[in-house]
């Protein structure tokens, strides 16, 4: 059963990372969409879009922790004990990152406007590279260790392949999104964007290659032995994106986004299986007694049966434009 | 090398513990109860055609928003907190603990979707659907509540594990999540958050009245809200006081540090403020025989003192000054907002409308404030008068904290962050005040325009 509240649990870090990984990736171009006047639109879409789903999305990450501290307790310890730093600077970026852009929804003028979409928008860069460079350091087994286990060249990958990817996600969504809203410039606009993220993302997973090999030798081994479909689907969605993504409808667009990224976690956790941590710290020997993950299998079933249609519900409503994001 | 670790970091770690949770604890009314305010306008606006109540509940609704936005992200800190600040109880117990946390993961992701598509559902759904769709919300708050206060009273009467070598070993998770202390516990914050909810609502509108804005928006707003925190403030009052018996009977120590009795007794006096010094609660007000009458009905009610609590496992006399000073504020508060409920109520008895006298709006427009002090002061009661343990008879608070880094430097950039946020949700809020204030439009513009920009990209007009 430990292995089934794995599983959960990963599953929870990929929609994470897929659903709350394309509204940080919104913040990227929302940083970069140019000035007051330049930037107006791409914004304003950013916002309509987004508006609705974050709060829903991000309590994936709420999922995360309390399914790892409730089912695996010393991981999460010394997780926590261990990547402190980065942990507590994510955790401090995604309070200033929302509450940016909470309050730039009712802010007016220009000047108010912009110092908190500033703070949304940075910390939506920032804290992305804190949880690759978290993932780099679980992916290389440096946890448990000292405070710098996550100050290497695989951490440092992972959250600049974090940062990249979450762009990526979020430009394929807002290509989809410009394209019901019946906007062509905005969709353009979008898919540039898409394209050039997985080009970059691309040249990254490129030079993970090396870093992996060297950092990770277990890891690549893995990646390239039985995560290598996931692997090989993710490379085939993403260069899909870049030859065809103008051509292609923005829905399916947006498959092969959620895809390229999802298949990559996936990837990563079918690699690190049957491990939690490293290569030293298995999901059975960090498990909960039984009756804990019990628990947590029977919750997560209710969650399927009230949380999923209710989500459904939320994205149909949203993609249907029942919820004015101007209202 | 580690205790010193420890030592440096317990000051920092509980002081940053307590500021977000007390920040967070402020937030969690609007989450919980002032959604409940939302749909009652809102069901008196389709009910009645009454477009008062429903630019109320439209403007709520906004309001409520961005403070859940403000909450969702606080209480995420938190999250990461059991784990950066708290290592060792999560280790030991996560196995335990969690499982009412996991239970709350639920509510809240019904809670973040059904606020969604209500906030945002205003202009393009049908008015019934639209208000079902916040149903959901409000019992979601009432769900979660009843979840995560399991973990804390969990905390203060631990139960439903087996420990092994210091291993929790086996886990009944149904007793873990209904312990001893839930059923009280859970009640009277729920209640709580309505009363806040219900009194700082009404003290906004208060306010407006008094600086001459007496139209039906603001009677309206400030009688919902006064109405609903009217109404729970006297059952707080009953739960509180049946509470206070269930804590004297099953945590002897935090009794006896609320009512700062040193040794065992009969006969105990009540008193009201004073301070802990050599042993001895001084410069108090003595009600003769009052505690062992409140605990027990007859002044024969033998009350266990501090003496009768462990040595390595009692509460510093320092922090005896601070919860008993924290029930006194928290009771006096709550029998002042009693009273001005006392007050609304037989004028409205009798008379059908508003106490005429500006004094009622007066207090009323600081009645939040006093249940925001009175809900801090009950918290800190639960807190720190379980202290020196974080799992009662279990784990001390000391064993908990993490040996990593140095706290200062975390709760240091917690404070400016927070403090910046804090600010400027109340700056927002200002603003928002403001702009319904000056027009009757309630759109905002497009992030980056001029204040009067038109409306831009297709669709997007209001």
């Amino acid at each position: 059963v430990s292995s089934v509240v794995g599983v959960i649990l990963f599953a929870g870090v990929v929609l994470y990372g897929v659903f709350g990984g394309a509204d940080f990736g919104a913040g990227f171009w929302d940083l970069t969409a140019g000035g007051a006047g330049a930037g107006r639109r791409p914004r304003a879409l950013i916002q309509s879009a987004i508006g609705p789903v974050w709060e829903a999305n991000h309590v994936w990450l709420i999922f995360c922790l309390v399914v790892l501290w409730t089912g695996f307790p010393s991981a999460f310890s010394a997780l926590m004990t261990t990547l402190y730093i980065p942990l507590g600077l994510a955790a401090l970026g995604i309070v200033l990152r929302s509450s940016g852009f909470a309050f730039r929804k009712e802010l007016a003028g220009t000047e108010e406007q912009r110092v908190a979409g500033a703070a949304f928008a940075s910390s939506s860069v920032v804290t992305p590279f804190f949880f690759g460079t978290i993932a780099g350091a679980i992916a290389t087994g440096r946890v448990p260790g000292d405070a710098a286990a996550w100050v290497n060249p695989t951490s440092l990958l992972g959250g600049v392949l974090a940062v990249a990817a979450r762009a990526y996600l979020a430009a394929v969504f807002l290509t989809a999104e410009a394209r019901a809203r019946r906007d062509p410039d905005l969709e353009r606009w979008f898919v540039t964007r898409a394209r050039a993220a997985a080009v970059v993302c691309g040249g990254l997973a490129v030079a993970g290659i090396f870093v992996l090999n060297s950092d990770a030798p277990r890891l690549f081994s893995h990646l390239t032995g039985r995560g290598a479909p996931f692997v090989a689907l993710s490379a085939v969605a993403g260069v899909a994106t870049v030859v065809a993504g103008d051509r292609l409808d923005p829905r399916t667009l947006r498959v092969l986004g959620v895809v390229a990224v999802g298949a990559v976690l996936i990837g990563w956790g079918v690699a690190q299986y049957p491990f939690l941590l490293g290569t030293h710290l298995s999901l059975s020997a960090a498990a909960a007694p039984s009756a804990t993950l019990w628990s947590i299998v029977i919750v997560f079933a209710g969650a399927a049966v009230l949380c999923v249609p209710s989500l459904v519900a939320l994205y149909v409503l949203q993609q249907r434009e029942q919820l004015d994001a101007h209202a | 090398m580690s205790y010193m670790a420890n030592a440096s970091n317990l000051l920092p770690a509980r002081e940053q513990m307590a500021f977000t949770l007390g920040f967070h604890i402020i937030l969690v009314p609007f989450g919980v109860a002032f959604t409940f305010l939302m749909l009652v306008a809102n069901y008196r606006a389709i009910r009645r055609g009454d477009e008062d109540a429903r630019r109320l509940a439209e403007r709520w609704s906004k309001v409520a928003a961005v403070l859940f936005a403000v909450g969702a992200v606080s209480g995420t800190v938190l999250s990461f907190e059991m784990g950066l600040l708290w290592p060792r109880l999560m280790d030991r117990y996560g196995a335990a603990s969690g499982i009412p946390f996991v239970v709350e993961g639920i509510f809240f992701f019904l809670e973040a979707i059904f606020i969604a598509i209500y906030i945002y559902g205003w202009k393009r759904m049908a008015p019934w659907p639209h208000f079902w769709s916040g149903v959901p919300v409000v019992l979601a708050g009432i769900g979660g509540t009843l979840s995560v206060v399991a973990a804390n009273s969990w905390m203060n009467q631990p139960g439903g594990f087996t420990e092994r070598n210091g291993k929790v070993v086996a886990v009944r998770p149904l007793r873990v999540f209904f312990n001893g202390a839930w059923g009280y516990e859970s009640v009277h914050m729920l209640l709580a958050a309505y009363i806040v909810a219900g009194f700082l609502v009404a003290g906004v509108y208060a306010t407006g009245m008094l600086r001459g804005r007496a139209d039906r928006h603001h009677r309206l707003g400030f009688l919902i809200a006064f109405t609903v925190a009217a109404v729970v403030t006297p059952l707080q009052i009953v739960v509180g006081d049946a509470m206070a018996r269930y804590v004297f009977h099953d945590e002897p120590a935090k009794f006896a540090a609320i009512e700062g009795v040193p040794e065992t007794a009969t006969h105990v006096p009540e008193t009201v403020g004073g301070v802990f010094v050599d042993g001895r609660l001084r410069y108090g007000l003595r009600l003769p025989n009052g505690a062992s009458l409140l605990a027990g009905f007859s002044p024969g009610t033998r009350i266990r003192g501090l003496d009768a609590v462990p040595a390595d496992g009692c509460i510093p006399p320092n922090l005896v000054t601070v919860v008993h000073l924290s029930f006194d504020v928290m009771v006096l508060t709550a029998f002042a907002l009693l009273a001005l409920a006392a007050w609304f109520a037989f004028v409205w008895w009798r008379r059908r409308a508003l106490p005429a006298s500006r004094w009622f709006l007066r207090a009323a427009a600081v009645a939040g404030v006093v249940s925001v002090v009175s809900l801090e002061a009950g918290w800190v009661v639960t807190e720190v008068g379980r202290q020196p343990w974080i799992v009662v008879g279990h784990l001390l608070t000391r064993d908990a904290v993490t040996t990593s880094g140095t706290v200062w430097w975390f709760f240091a950039a917690t404070l400016v962050i927070y403090t910046a946020v804090g600010g400027a949700t109340f700056y927002v809020l200002r603003r928002m005040r403001g702009r319904w204030a000056a027009t009757s439009d309630d759109t905002v513009t497009v992030p980056y325009g001029p204040a009067d920009a038109r409306p831009a990209l297709d669709g997007a007009a209001p």
